[in-house]
């Protein structure tokens, strides 16, 4: 057991608004720059839909991610040998056409326009060549849109669905929508990492942050190429990739990463998770159907003597034990299972994991008209107008068991809470409901609690990083005194 | 000969050379050492992806071939001229080189009309791309010509530039080498001291961080700040 510690994430997707709020927190404090107008390190999709970038879950399109090949793990979108060919030209390379080409507005022409006999306007103009441009698509241009024939239809997680089950999305007024907000997932096995030729790439040992050491990349581009999310971006000003950095100096000084910290549907949940790294290429090999389980065994419990012990001999401190032992992921993802990986099957291992969305329709179309197909307010999950088979390509790999599980156990805590509280629903119906969802009473209190009346300090349980530490371990601390931060702070000039 | 070419001999084949050289490694150490982040080979590909093969692709496998060509003549006159002893085999080497050097300036022309018509692409292009551009194209016609003109380069290169290039290396320069070739011969050579004092000052400096490690280094990296103790 070689045990490691991962800050990961929750976001429950029942309880987002789709408000952006936490894209905008994101660019104003890192992506505010030239060249990285267009990146959104944090974006939120409406599902169905084909995201940001267009269509990104499409692999035969991107090449993203891995495959297992005779019985080894594989890139998609390279591999050592071709990478000597890849340098040049990246097969694999998306290009701005497939994100957005960024604009603003000629303000100031509303100031200087000389007087004529029509208002004058702000044009639209490019913020890569500052010429007048058509504006075609932004980062969420199919924002709300969950049914359209452009958007919705074209979404890669409609794959396998039956007609009947498309029917179903696009039944009544073509309104089924949730929203999927993203980061990067600091993954386990990151492809963008196993690409990068320059090895500019690293999760830190520490706390599993992926980041990428700007000093050292040579604008190979093979981490855009090779991460399935799409969430290392290329800066085409500076010739540099970048990617989200989990806010680290926040979390550093003990704060919730931007986006965390402004959620305002408080979707958002961070802790660390103690895993096993010595398991992650077997996991990660996994067949297919298995995957999800196999990324859950990997995680280990904090509680546990063993683990706790293991844990300590890897100089894990126990200050951070202490903090997976409270992890509000830990719960979600291991004890109650109703958190799942998004795309497992591109073997990554994300540590981003998403509460499945209840999506409580219940009507449906007849003869023209809309009409209830249930009295219940919680009907039947099967009826929910978001297919299983839906959610269960995108947060199940394939497995609609593990979806269906967790919705279940959702609604169970929804009938417990109900025969508490408004009292239609008898208590032995809420019980009936609780032991069929696999789920204890008491397990149902605190998944309301986390869910409904989760304070910050629930959310978020932030493991104290030790920075300080580590200086002391490379040099003389004294040395640091009166210094401004780490690494270089010259501003970011582009190369000749 | 006139005492004004012989200056001029001294300046190109003399001054010159160390000038470059000088510049060359000092001014790469001291970019490496206080400006990494500006190393960087800047690609473009994200901005424009049709013509990018067409051009990157050619130009690069064009010139890795004809620059090794010449690294190989440097270091090992003694086998090329061997190789060339006969017939078949001098044709085989002077025949590859030319279509590689024609690869060159095909791919060349092409990346250097991608920068130009794209508008997009005119704005990640500096003045120094520019010159950069104009040194290579120069330096890939001039070759070419050399090529055609002056058969077989293969042979003469092992026994008057190698010669010369290893004098200027032992710091005994010895112009008698050089000051007979013809002009073209000549303008190739100081063009390509030129490309050698522009090195540092350009992208071409993403040549030197070509990242061999990938090969041999495991998929993943982790960098920890304690090492862990391992009990
Ligand atoms: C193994 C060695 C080399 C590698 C891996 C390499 C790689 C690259 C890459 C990735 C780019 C950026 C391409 C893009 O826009 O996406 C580039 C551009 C360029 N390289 Fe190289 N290169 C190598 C050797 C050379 C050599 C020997 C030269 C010339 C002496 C050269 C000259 C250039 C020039 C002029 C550009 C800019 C072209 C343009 O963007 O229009 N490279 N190289
Ligand atoms: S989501 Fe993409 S960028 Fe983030 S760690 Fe995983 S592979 Fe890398
Ligand atoms: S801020 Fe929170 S609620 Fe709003 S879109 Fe982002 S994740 Fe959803």
């Amino acid at each position: 057991m070689n045990v490691r510690s991962q800050i990961s994430m929750v976001f429950h997707l029942d309880k987002c608004i789709g408000c952006h709020t936490c894209s905008i927190a994101c660019k104003n404090i890192w992506t505010d720059r030239k060249g990285a107008e267009y990146m959104w390190w944090n974006n939120v999709e409406t599902k169905p839909g084909t995201g940001f970038p267009t269509a990104w879950e499409d692999q035969e399109k991107y090449n993203g991610g891995w495959v297992v090949d005779d019985g080894e793990l594989k890139l998609r979108s390279t591999s050592k040998a071709k990478t000597v060919f890849n340098m040049f030209h990246h097969p694999n390379m998306p290009t701005m056409d497939d994100y957005y080409e960024p604009w603003t507005y000629d303000y100031q022409h509303l100031f200087n326009a000389p007087e004529g006999p029509d208002q004058p306007t702000a044009v639209p103009i490019s913020m890569v060549t500052g010429e007048l441009i058509n504006i075609k698509s932004g980062p969420n241009w199919d924002d709300d849109l969950g049914g359209s024939p452009v958007y919705a239809e074209n979404d890669p997680n409609l794959d396998g669905l039956t007609d009947e089950q498309r029917q179903q999305l696009f039944a009544v007024e073509r309104l089924v929508l949730f929203y999927f907000p993203r980061i990067c997932n600091h993954c386990l096995n990151p492809s963008c990492v196993a690409s990068c030729p320059s090895g500019a790439l690293y999760k830190r040992g520490e706390d599993g942050i992926v980041l990428l050491d700007q000093n050292r990349c040579r604008a190979w581009r093979a981490c855009v190429a090779a991460c399935p999310y799409k969430k290392t971006f290329f800066n085409w000003s500076t010739g540099k990739s970048e990617k989200c950095i989990l806010c680290y100096p926040r979390l550093e000084t003990g704060q919730a990463p931007a986006c965390f910290h402004s959620c305002v549907g408080r979707i958002r949940y961070l802790g660390v998770l103690l895993y096993d790294a010595s398991r992650i290429e077997e996991v990660a090999k996994s067949p297919v159907e298995d995957l999800v389980e196999a990324q859950r065994s990997i995680i280990l419990d904090p509680n546990d003597p063993a683990v706790i012990a293991a844990a300590r001999a890897n100089g894990i401190h126990d200050s951070v034990i202490e903090s997976a032992q409270r992890s509000p992921v830990y719960k979600f993802v291991k004890e109650w299972k109703i958190a799942l990986p998004p795309h497992i099957e591109f073997r990554t291992l994300p540590m981003l994991f998403y509460v499945p969305p209840m999506a409580p329709v219940m009507a449906g179309k007849e003869n023209g008209t809309v009409k209830n197909i249930s009295e219940d307010l919680f009907h039947d999950i099967e009826e929910a107008r978001v297919p299983m088979r839906f959610l269960a390509n995108l947060l199940g790999g394939g497995n609609e068991g593990k979806v269906r599980y967790a919705l279940r156990k959702q609604k169970a805590v929804r009938w417990y809470r109900r025969a508490l509280t408004v009292g239609d629903v008898t208590d032995a119906q809420a019980a009936e409901m609780l032991a069929q969802a696999d789920c204890t009473p008491e397990e149902a209190e605190a998944i309301y609690r986390l869910t409904s009346l989760c304070t910050f300090d629930d959310r978020f349980v932030i493991p104290p990083m030790h920075r300080e530490e580590a200086i002391e371990m490379m040099e003389d601390p004294l040395e640091h005194k009166q210094n401004t931060g780490f690494g270089f702070l010259t501003g970011p000039r582009r190369g000749l | 000969m006139n005492s004004a070419s012989s200056y001029l001999d001294q300046f190109f084949f003399l001054a010159l050379p160390y000038v470059a050289l000088f510049t060359f490694f000092f001014v790469t150490i001291e970019r490496y050492r206080n400006r990494k982040f500006t190393y960087s080979s800047l690609s473009s590909q994200f901005l424009e992806n049709q013509q990018h093969f067409w051009g990157l692709v050619p130009f690069h496998y064009g010139i890795l071939v004809v620059i090794t060509g010449h690294i190989v003549a440097f270091f090992v006159p003694r086998e090329i001229l061997w190789w060339n002893s006969k017939p078949l085999r001098l044709y085989i080497l002077e025949g590859t080189a030319l279509v590689f050097a024609i690869l060159a300036a095909v791919g060349l022309i092409a990346a250097i009309v991608r920068r130009a018509n794209v508008s997009k692409m005119r704005k990640v292009t500096s003045p120094v791309d520019w010159v950069l551009f104009a040194l290579l194209l120069i330096q890939v016609l001039l070759g070419i010509e050399v090529a055609v003109r002056y058969p077989w380069g293969s042979s003469w290169f092992a026994t008057s530039l190698s010669p010369y290039l290893w004098s200027v290396v032992r710091l005994s320069p010895d112009l008698s080498y050089v000051t007979p070739l013809p002009l073209t011969v000549k303008l190739h050579i100081i063009n390509a001291f030129l490309l050698i004092l522009m090195f540092p000052f350009t992208r071409l400096v993403h040549i030197l961080v070509i990242p061999n490690p990938y090969l041999w280094r495991k998929p993943q990296v982790v960098r920890w700040y304690r090492r862990p103790v391992k009990a």
